[in-house]
């Protein structure tokens, strides 16, 4: 047959870039287990939110201003008079509290199911600097609308550079490039949030997602599925990502949206927590307001920092609590990855753990009081103690055995005594039992003696009972 | 074990109600975006006491013929002040000079004081002045102590004093009415109910519109979410 102008087209590029080959390694040959669960939607969704943020994001900068005096009423310009700008600008603010709780759950799946260990640190590390460079991304974002929360949550946190001994205050002026967080400050990180972090960001995206295909995904059972495959290559746990994890993502992606939409469209502010009430207030630099709160997916680390006495200090442990996130692959000295067969301790101090860093969170958001700052001392002291600790407890654990694989094989002796036992039903069906024809057989051993003749009926049977088989494995 | 982590989520619970300071009790505002009238009474009221001193320079007059139905010379004659254009921002008249001058600040611009305030708590403030002879302008506030702003309302609502009373649960201010104003207390509570209703619609005036596509959008993510389930688990039959 004559390929098609359409088909010579797409070949001419085909044999040229090598689109099938990064088709098939990423997607229709790349196998992944084929028991993840609900955890596991959070890697592709934080993909789509990157990409929701990256797209609102140009679209805003289209009518944004990154100037002091114009600043604030340019997104107030946007939520009012450009067509659809409302949409686009709580997508975008939807968006980045969205892309932290896809962020924490993501990390939380590879805390539990041991995603971080060897042979995935790499994996880890780079999922960290993602991490660390979507802190700042956020941070730098949430300067632009140019409200009373933005100005002073900036300076708050621009100020904790000062806290650094001998170098401080210069680095700080640096960073604002004034004495006061001012329009100098406001348009370099206009600069960072559009340009420069995105760029880090998409570049961490890229690393992080070739080192994962490079050795393959963990699972819920923590198991290697490249360790048991079949006379073909394949790992026997494994399935190929297309079509099946792309059609199962899409049922992940329609939630998601569900939810993100009806936070778009029903509570954009989300009772204060997405978009702070005190950021309807243009920023004014000769008023403080009462209480300063940063946005809650920095509030954990924002306790931590109220929780040490001396600002220096506060600094040092908020700036570890991170750290130490990337250590992990070498804290936990346990062999066994899942929660699924690991020792009781564990899941005691994961338990401690979650319960710390909400309980971290939920102070970061209220107002210092004594009992307060106990209660966050208290919390502060578990998290560290989660890790530092680590390699201690994770040693003594009784882990449960780790099966070898997820799918029961049959042995070959196993399958020919299946085959002996269907064999006699076979032959019964395919024959046919009939008296042996009088005329040869003596009168006196008639009926007695039986002969096989060939059942057309029973054979057309077995044969399309094989056929539908086989086409069945090949679906 | 488990005895110390009963304790800590009990920490957690508690740490819930670990407060700094007490709130005020407010006044429920009934805020009803949908009453088109009472969005244009707020908006002519808005105008006459409010916008000699405070802009909602966001918002502007056309906006507000188009949202509510109202015919734009009906906006422009009823609503508008003499001379502003259709197309006109809702600005003041008064200028940062005197302002400061006057007031010691300028008074804010309310764009988008529903969004920052709430709408009780304005209707609440609106509705607590009470004589206060120590104060510059003659009057004070319960909800917003100190407040540099006069009472702008006081012709409709009359004049207040407050008196703290005791009870067994603590110490409390009730205003009480000395001199009854132009409207009974009934009408003024709608007053500024209307007030604050346009005042929440100026906030952002899109909120219905968003309301009403929502449910388009969800209606549809639904039916994809039902799809895009089928689809998987025709894929995933022959997985075991």
């Amino acid at each position: 047959m004559k390929p098609s102008r359409l088909s010579e087209c797409g070949n001419w590029v085909l044999d040229r870039f090598p689109l099938t080959k990064f088709w098939n390694e990423h997607m229709a040959h790349y196998y992944a287990p084929k028991n993840f669960n609900f955890f596991y939607f959070f890697g592709s969704l934080a993909l789509l939110v990157l990409v929701i943020q990256i797209i609102t994001g140009i679209l805003l900068t289209m009518n944004y201003k990154p100037d002091a005096k114009l600043a604030f009423d340019s997104v107030e310009y946007i939520m009012r008079d450009v067509p659809w700008g409302w949409l686009v600008r709580y997508m975008h603010s939807t968006g980045a509290s969205a892309f932290f709780i896809v962020i924490y759950l993501h990390m939380f799946r590879g805390l539990i199911y041991g995603s971080f260990k060897h042979p995935r640190e790499l994996i880890w590390i780079f999922g960290m600097l993602l991490f660390v460079a979507l802190m700042a991304e956020a941070f730098m974002g949430y300067l632009l609308p140019w409200g009373q929360m933005s100005y002073w949550g900036a300076q708050v946190i621009i100020s904790l550079f000062s806290a650094i001994p001998v170098i401080g205050e210069e680095l700080s002026l640096w960073i604002r490039g004034d004495y006061v967080v001012a329009d100098a400050t406001l348009n370099r990180f206009f600069a960072f949030h559009v340009i420069a972090v995105p760029l880090v960001l998409i570049m961490l995206v890229f690393m992080h997602i070739v080192a994962l295909h490079e050795v393959g995904s963990n699972n819920p059972d923590g198991i290697e599925i490249k360790e048991s495959k079949d006379p073909w290559g394949h790992p026997v746990d494994g399935i190929p990502f297309h079509p099946y994890y792309t059609v199962k993502d899409i049922v992940g992606v329609a939630v998601f949206l569900l939810f993100f939409a009806t936070v778009i469209f029903y509570m954009p502010e989300m009772g204060g927590y997405f978009l702070e009430h005190a950021n309807f207030i243009p920023a004014d630099p000769m008023k403080t307001p009462e209480h300063i709160a940063p946005v809650w997916y920095f509030t954990p680390f924002y306790s931590i920092l109220r929780a040490i006495p001396d600002k220096f200090a506060g600094v040092i442990a908020m700036g570890a609590s991170i750290f130490v996130l990337f250590l992990l692959p070498w804290l936990d000295r346990c062999k066994v990855k899942s929660i699924r067969y690991r020792g009781g301790i564990f899941k005691k101090a994961l338990l401690l753990f979650v319960v710390s860093f909400f309980g971290l969170g939920y102070l970061g958001t209220q107002p210092v009081t004594p009992t307060a700052t106990i209660f966050a001392r208290i919390f502060t002291a578990i998290y560290f103690g989660f890790f530092m600790l680590m390699p201690i407890y994770t040693r003594w654990e009784k882990t449960k055995p780790v099966p070898k694989t997820l799918t029961k094989l049959h042995s070959l002796e196993e399958q020919l005594h299946t085959l002996e036992e269907q064999l006699p039903a076979l032959l019964d069906e395919i024959t046919e039992l009939k008296p042996m024809a009088a005329e040869i057989g003596h009168p006196a051993f008639k009926s007695s003696f039986f002969t096989r003749r060939p059942n057309t009926e029973g054979m057309r049977n077995v044969i399309s009972r094989l056929a539908k088989k086989l086409k069945g494995s090949l679906d | 074990m488990k005895s110390f982590i009963t304790i800590l989520l009990l920490l957690l619970t508690l740490s819930f109600g670990v407060r700094a300071s007490e709130e005020l009790k407010l006044q429920e505002a009934n805020i009803d975006l949908a009453d088109k009238a009472s969005l244009l009474r707020g908006a002519e009221h808005f105008v006459a006491y409010c916008l000699g001193c405070h802009s909602a320079k966001h918002m502007r007059y056309l906006r507000i013929a188009l949202d509510t139905g109202a015919d734009e010379k009906t906006v422009l004659k009823d609503i508008a002040p003499e001379g502003a254009s259709i197309y006109d921002q809702l600005h003041s008249a008064m200028n940062k000079h005197d302002a400061e001058k006057w007031f010691g600040t300028q008074p804010p611009d309310l764009s988008l004081i529903a969004r920052s305030r709430g709408a009780d708590w304005l209707y609440t403030y609106l509705k607590s002045y009470y004589i206060d002879p120590r104060s510059p302008t003659g009057v004070d506030n319960t909800v917003f102590e100190d407040t540099a702003m006069p009472n702008p309302l006081w012709q409709l609502q009359g004049e207040q004093h407050a008196e703290i009373r005791k009870t067994i649960w603590g110490e409390y201010t009730k205003l009480v009415l000395d001199e009854p104003g132009a409207l009974s207390e009934r009408e003024f509570d709608t007053f500024v109910n209307d007030m604050v209703n346009f005042l929440v619609y100026v906030g952002e005036p899109v909120q219905l519109e968003r309301q009403r596509i929502g449910k388009y959008v969800i209606f549809f993510l639904l039916m994809f979410l039902v799809i895009a389930y089928l689809l998987k688990k025709e894929y995933w039959k022959d997985v075991h």
